[in-house]
């Protein structure tokens, strides 16, 4: 086990680097657009109930068959361990970014107006840094999610440290299966760790103290 | 009493960069139908609100005060009808902007719990595009106006703050860019009593200071006839029942829908027409933290008094003591005692008796414009301020009666004037 990490020290720091980035920037780029959709839709009741929908609904697909079907059209590669890492990824945020939103006291708001911003002011400098430690946890979680969903991206030769895995799997009971399967899947832990450790520092710089519990 | 407030501080204090006057409002035949509703909310108001004049809306809940005061900042749409600020027809300009120039006051103050006080405070003049420097002087100029130590306060979060103090800095918020206009709805409602007469105190001092056009919303008919120039009684629909002075409305209520309004104790509620500093106030002798008390007794003994006021370095009193007090110690300290009896020289004469019946004393300590120390008031003078009252129960009509009138409202007839 030991061995077989020493002799390819090199190719697990890679991935795991590979891994790590993947998952970051799609979380990065899912959030953004989680909270767009949010802000577009948590006025609107009726809206709002379809965001919170297919938030629900969404988590319920196997990502091991979104990569199937994305496959299709993309090719492997890149392209379809993205769409569905940023996919599975906005879920969680989406939600939490629709209740973090509805959940701003509407006094407040209205005091915003009345202080003369307007709608889009409101929403930068009022609503969002309210609604921001809801939609915060909702990207913590996401993260930890994706973590798992970027390891099956490897089915689609996606980067990463699923590599390990699949390969491990596929030759179980060959030499050396069983250790890459488990460096795949420390690895990830460890990565899971290190981001939620990330996000807890992140907290702690963006949440205004006179909102943190 | 309105002119006493325009005579007694005219002038008289700093000139900051406060401007010193407010602009009038005019709500012209202004209508409010909410979608959905077959009833208008507020029905062909006609209002005017004099410059530099503090104007209270009461009534019963639900009758459209709330609607008739955010229509004039325009946070509610009028459906129909003119909104005219000072000599500008505001009705179709740009919302947001005629909103900087108005402040908001709403209950519990309404600050950003993410953003500091001086944020909140600061928000304005930054829109406004006010450099940093002047905003930060600014804030600090308005935390001293509502008597909060800059020092201490400008950093603090909202949660670190009382309720009072909360909304305190919604007061200075609502000021930050010096706006003619002030609209306030039930600014008060959600504090004590003891607290709610202090703000009110302040709220009455800076208004001596800086004669802003203030529009308040409240249920409670005492703080009407505390804070107003002129009182608006209205019934549904915005319907104007009565429009006048706190003095005439106590006087002669316009009928018994107001007579309701007023209350059982119509004699009684005369003692809120009359202020604190209105009647002669006892001197009471005064010492400076660190003064020995060797030397603080003779004094004492040859004024014939029986407590000593100690006050800060800014006028402002911290300790009551009495000579049992004084006979413990040997040098008097600067320690503020937070039980002190004070009311504000512009509170009126209920809210003294209520001060010195809660702190259990024969008489409180009066203070004026930023708490400095001004005299002393007890229980013999509030009785002899009273008998006066009752012998000049004020009847006179003043000249300039402001207009209010609804035009959607069918006239009322002289026989059946009821509502
Ligand atoms: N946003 C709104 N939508 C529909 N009706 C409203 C709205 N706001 C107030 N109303 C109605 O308009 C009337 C007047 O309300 P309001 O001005 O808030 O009264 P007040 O402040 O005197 O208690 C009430 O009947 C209330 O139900
Ligand atoms: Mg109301």
């Amino acid at each position: 086990m030991l061995n077989f990490i020493a002799d390819r020290w090199e190719q697990v720091l890679f991935s795991s680097w590979q891994h790590f980035s993947l998952v970051v920037q799609c979380v990065v780029l899912a959030s953004v657009i989680a909270v767009v959709l949010a802000a577009l839709v948590y006025r609107n009741g009726a809206l709002a109930s379809v965001a919170n929908a297919v938030s629900a609904v969404g988590l319920t697909i196997p990502s091991f068959a979104l990569i199937g079907i994305l496959i299709v059209p993309f090719g492997f590669g890149v392209v379809p361990a993205v769409i569905v890492i940023t996919f599975f990824a906005a879920l969680p945020v989406l939600r939490n970014a629709v209740v973090g939103l509805s959940g701003v006291n509407p006094a407040l708001v209205e005091s915003a107006r009345g202080v003369g911003m307007g709608r889009m002011k409101t929403l930068l400098r009022i609503e969002l840094p309210l609604a921001w430690p809801v939609i915060l946890a909702g990207v913590r979680v996401s993260a930890q999610m994706v973590m798992g969903v970027a390891a099956i991206a490897a089915f689609a030769l996606g980067p990463g440290l699923g590599g390990f895995i699949f390969s491990g799997l596929a030759r179980l009971g060959g030499a050396n299966s069983l250790s890459s399967v488990v460096t795949g899947v420390v690895a990830v832990i460890i990565l899971a760790l290190i981001l939620d450790l990330g996000f807890i520092g992140l907290g702690r710089l963006t949440i205004s103290r006179g909102i943190r519990v | 009493m309105s002119n006493t407030i325009a005579t007694s501080s005219k002038g008289t204090y700093r000139e900051g960069s406060t401007s010193d006057s407010g602009a009038g409002i005019l709500i012209d035949r202004v209508t409010k139908r909410y979608p959905g509703q077959k009833a208008p909310a507020v029905d062909g108001i006609t209002l005017e609100i004099p410059a530099g004049k503090t104007v209270m809306f009461v009534g019963p809940s639900g009758c459209g005060k709330t609607t008739t005061l955010k229509m004039i900042n325009r946070l509610i749409e009028p459906s129909e009808g003119r909104i005219i600020l000072g000599d500008d027809d505001v009705t179709d300009i740009d919302g947001d902007e005629l909103r900087r120039r108005i402040g908001y006051v709403v209950q519990s103050g309404g600050l950003f719990p993410h953003m500091s006080v001086a944020k909140n405070i600061g928000l304005v003049p930054k829109m406004l595009g006010w450099d940093k420097q002047r905003i930060s002087a600014r804030v600090d100029e308005l935390l001293e106006l509502v008597s909060l130590d800059p020092a201490t306060y400008r950093d603090r979060y909202p949660k670190e703050l009382s309720g009072g103090q909360q909304q305190r800095v919604g007061v200075a918020r609502a000021l930050a860019a010096d706006p003619p206009v002030l609209l306030m709805d039930e600014p008060f409602g959600a504090v004590d009593p003891i607290t709610r007469q202090r703000l009110q105190d302040e709220l009455i001092h800076i208004q001596s200071e800086l004669h802003k056009t203030i529009v308040c919303v409240t249920h409670d008919f005492d703080e009407a006839v505390k804070l107003g120039d002129w009182i608006v009684v209205f019934s549904e629909r915005a319907e104007i029942v009565q429009y006048d002075t706190p003095e005439r409305i106590l006087a002669e209520p316009a009928n018994e829908f107001v007579e309701g309004f007023i209350g059982s104790c119509a004699g009684l509620k005369q003692l809120t027409l009359s202020r604190v500093g209105d009647v002669g106030l006892l001197e009471g002798i005064t010492a400076r933290p660190g003064d020995p008390v060797r030397e603080v007794i003779p004094r004492m003994e040859r004024a014939g008094e029986h407590r000593v006021v100690v006050l800060d370095g800014r006028d402002r009193p911290i300790q009551w003591l009495s000579r049992r007090q004084l006979s413990r110690i040997n040098v008097l300290d600067g320690v503020t005692d937070p039980k002190l009896p004070v009311v504000g020289n512009r509170a009126t004469l209920n809210d003294a008796l209520d001060t010195m019946l809660v702190c259990g004393e024969g008489a409180a300590l009066v203070t004026g414009p930023r708490d400095k120390f001004l005299g002393v008031i007890d229980v013999e003078t509030v009785m002899r301020a009273i008998t006066a009252i009752r012998q000049q129960v004020a009847r006179s009509v003043p000249a300039d009666t402001p207009v209010g009138i609804n035009t959607g409202s069918v006239p009322t007839t002289a026989s059946g004037a009821r509502l």
